[in-house]
């Protein structure tokens, strides 16, 4: 049967550079000295640290828990002593540090306990938890907490369940060798996706340059006998693996501005993710490794499964990289970032480590103006207008940048690949993007401060306005009562001299002094009542000492001082 | 001609009463200007400007009194912002209110605290948690970095640390113009 494939606007067709790294099954990597795993690997909060160093972890052990409504686990990925938890440099162009545990392996490789679910009897919430704290996030390369996405739309269920396999980035060949190698578990992890779903269908896509993998994911859905599964080979062009854009390629569906693919039944998941889902519901393994395609400038390009937190350079060392190597890149050549060391950890969003070096990506041609020829417009795939942007862009004119829908662009690189003037748009487009989410934060702050601020000085005037009032009060009670008490009759203690003390109304005058004396009263009667403090249970002896020195007191008091000299 | 003359006085009345009716009707209440000036301000409510807050000192640039290069907080951008706002010349940082430096936060050494409570009473936004002979901290997400709380302490335990950078407020940097070599 022939489905119905729609278009994309845009895209380009770069050298795939793909069977390189496809001629070798997926290896496993030995056991490094140490894994540095960072706790932050997800988008969303910074999971908080479980153990301590010099605690004894075994695989598969929580190590980081989610912390704050979107966040995700993360866990030891070998058994083995945690050596540290400390900032370490992670694999990240701005070569900041964050929160890692250090953990040298012992070399058995032993699990810890495992907790296993059965997807079908349990219920949904307590399914997303599991899968929160097994760790399980994206792995196309925006990490996002899959739990999260796991949440049918308004009506309960869901349309249709997008599965990308298209894998459009040049280079990379993970996801593919993962589908040719692991189709059928991969199916189970889909199967129980479209469970916690609802889905009516599941579409599984995969770009035409990787007929073994359609063939493979083909044969695994006729073998388990899933009915409305279907692996859809769809026309390879740059970026068919956007979320966005397979949605439109398999179910015409165009996701507007400002909407959600939910919005409109579909939902999309990378399929790697469907296999770290079959590991954590079938084993109850958390997600403590993945496929990882180690190409470029290296002698042997090919996929390994690395545990996460191994070093790249480890990884890198097994397929020999040239001498002139110069960098690595993460992710590919059109969205990949470059990393600041060799020696940086493999994390959950490691898709390929792409080895880098003058001849193979050379500097990039001179700069030269834009001279509007809109060969970027022709190629976006979000049906934005690049130039525009880059000019607001470069002139720091971020509200303007941001009317031209700067947020819609999912810097897929397209814009800078066809420019003849060689400008990196993208780079444009992050600035622009980062500096617009700092004012934002700023402003948020600064109205943070402007609200704090005044409810300060509503404080205060609050405070003293109730110190008057009660001042007040107290005076007008002092008042009634001496006035109450000069009516009653002149035999009141308070109101000592005597001359003031007339039956009829007192004058204000009087008021007054009678309000001192009162005063003077209370303050005597206080007074009065202030006893020493420490004259209370004393013993026998310390009695009759103050008894004599009492009675020495009254006697020289009695008697005069005799002049001594 | 008579005829012209009232016909003219009849719109001038008709549109009088309109025009006075809509002064009425639309009034602006306070000043708009001084809520926009406002919001360029930084809200450090650090009084270097030499007005109790960023709010006085708005309605004083507002009023003309003051000039739109006294808050160094603000720093270039907040004097161009306001010269924008204002059709005004950009004028340069004035000395004497101060300098633009980084953003910082207060820290209060906790080894030296003696818990006097002063500087809860300077913090204009309530930043500082404490109470008498207790040790005080700064709430670090509240503090605007105004620096008002250094000059009570009577044991100078309070100094001002740069805020780092985080993988959450890292910027990309504005991509470098390649200076290319004439002919």
């Amino acid at each position: 049967m022939l489905r119905k494939l729609f278009k994309f606007h845009g895209g380009v067709k770069p050298q795939t550079n793909k069977v390189q790294s496809t001629t070798q099954p997926i290896a496993p990597v030995p056991l490094p000295e140490r894994l540095v795993i960072p706790l932050h690997q997800a988008v969303g909060g910074h999971p908080r640290p479980l153990v301590a160093p010099g605690d004894k972890v075994f695989k598969g052990q929580r190590i980081g828990g989610a912390d704050g409504s979107l966040s995700s686990a993360v866990h030891a990925s070998t058994s083995g002593i945690v050596r540290d938890v400390a900032p370490a440099l992670m694999p990240h162009t701005s070569g900041l540090t964050t929160l890692s545990v250090v953990i040298e392996p012992d070399g058995e490789d032993r699990w810890g306990e495992l907790d296993k679910v059965n997807y079908r009897t349990t219920p949904p919430d307590e399914l997303r938890d599991f899968l929160r704290d097994a760790g399980v996030v994206g792995l196309g390369g925006a990490v996002f907490p899959s739990y999260a996405k796991l949440k049918p739309g308004k009506e309960g269920r869901l349309k249709t369940l997008v599965i990308n396999g298209a894998e459009c980035e040049p280079f990379i060949t993970c996801d593919d060798l993962l589908m040719r190698e692991r189709a059928a578990d991969m199916l189970k992890g889909i199967v129980a996706m479209r469970h916690m779903l609802q889905a009516e269908e599941v579409l599984i896509g995969i770009e035409d340059n990787k007929p073994e993998a359609v063939a493979a994911v083909q044969t695994a859905i006729a073998a388990s006998g899933q009915t409305g599964i279907e692996a859809v080979a769809i026309p390879t062009r740059y970026p068919a693996g956007g979320a966005k854009q397979l949605i439109r390629v398999l179910t015409g569906i165009e996701v507007p501005h400002g909407r959600r693919s939910t919005d409109f039944g579909v939902q999309c998941f990378n399929v790697g993710t469907a296999y770290s889902i079959f590991e954590a519901l079938e084993f109850g393994r958390p997600l403590i490794s993945r496929v990882v395609t180690v190409a470029g400038n290296v002698d042997l390009p090919r996929n390994y499964e690395v545990l996460i937190g191994t070093p790249m350079d480890h990884v890198v060392r097994l397929s020999g990289a040239r001498a002139d190597t110069d960098r690595y890149i993460m992710g590919g050549p059109m969205m990949g970032v470059r990393l600041p060391a060799f020696d940086v950890p493999v994390v959950k969003a490691t898709n390929c480590i792409l080895v880098g070096s003058p001849a193979l990506f050379p500097p990039p041609p001179p700069e030269m103006p834009c001279i509007r020829c809109g060969e970027c417009a022709k190629a976006c795939p979000a049906d934005l207008a690049p130039f525009e942007m880059y000019w607001f862009s470069r002139s720091k004119n971020f509200g303007k940048a941001q009317e031209y829908h700067l947020f819609d662009c999912i810097e897929c690189g397209c814009c800078s690949f066809v420019c003849p003037s060689h400008i990196p748009l993208v780079d444009y487009f992050r600035f622009s993007k980062s500096e617009i989410w700092a004012r934002e934060r700023d402003k948020s702050s600064s109205d943070a401060a402007r609200d704090r601020f005044e409810f300060k000085n509503f404080r205060q005037e609050r405070e003293k306005q109730e110190k008057a009032e009660k001042l007040a009060a107290k005076a007008a009670a002092t008042r009634e009562k001496v006035a109450a008490d000069s009516q009653a009759g002149t035999a009141n203690p308070a109101a000592e001299a005597p001359d003031t003390a007339k039956p009829t109304a007192p004058s204000a005058e009087d008021t007054k002094r009678a309000l001192i004396a009162a005063a003077m009263e209370k303050a005597r009667q206080q007074k009065a009542q202030v006893a020493p403090k420490n004259t209370e249970q004393l013993s026998a002896e310390t009695q009759a000492d103050i008894d004599a020195i009492e009675a020495r007191r009254a006697v020289s008091a009695a008697t005069p001082p005799t002049p001594d000299a | 001609m008579l005829t012209a003359l009232l016909v003219m006085t009849a719109v001038a009345l008709v549109l009088g009463a309109l025009l006075g009716y809509a002064s009425l009707k639309f009034k602006v209440e306070g000043d708009p200007l001084v809520e926009k000036i406002d919001a360029i301000l930084p809200q450090t409510q650090c009084g270097q400007c030499g007005f109790p807050g960023c709010r006085p000192y708005a309605t004083a640039i507002a009023s003309g009194e003051a000039e739109i290069n006294q808050c160094p907080p603000g720093g270039e951008e907040g004097i161009r912002k306001l010269a924008d706002l204002l059709g005004r010349e950009f004028k340069a940082l004035s000395e004497e209110h101060g300098v633009e430096k980084p953003k910082s936060v207060a820290v209060i050494d906790e080894n030296t605290c003696i818990g006097c409570t002063l500087c809860i009473q300077a913090c204009p936004v309530d930043a500082i948690v404490g109470a008498a002979k207790q040790l005080h901290t700064v709430v670090a997400g509240e503090c605007t970095g105004c620096e008002l709380c250094i000059a009570p302490c009577p044991v100078d335990c309070i100094t001002m640390a740069p805020i780092v950078e985080n993988i959450d407020t890292w910027k990309w940097r504005y991509p470098v113009i390649q200076i290319k070599q004439a002919a």
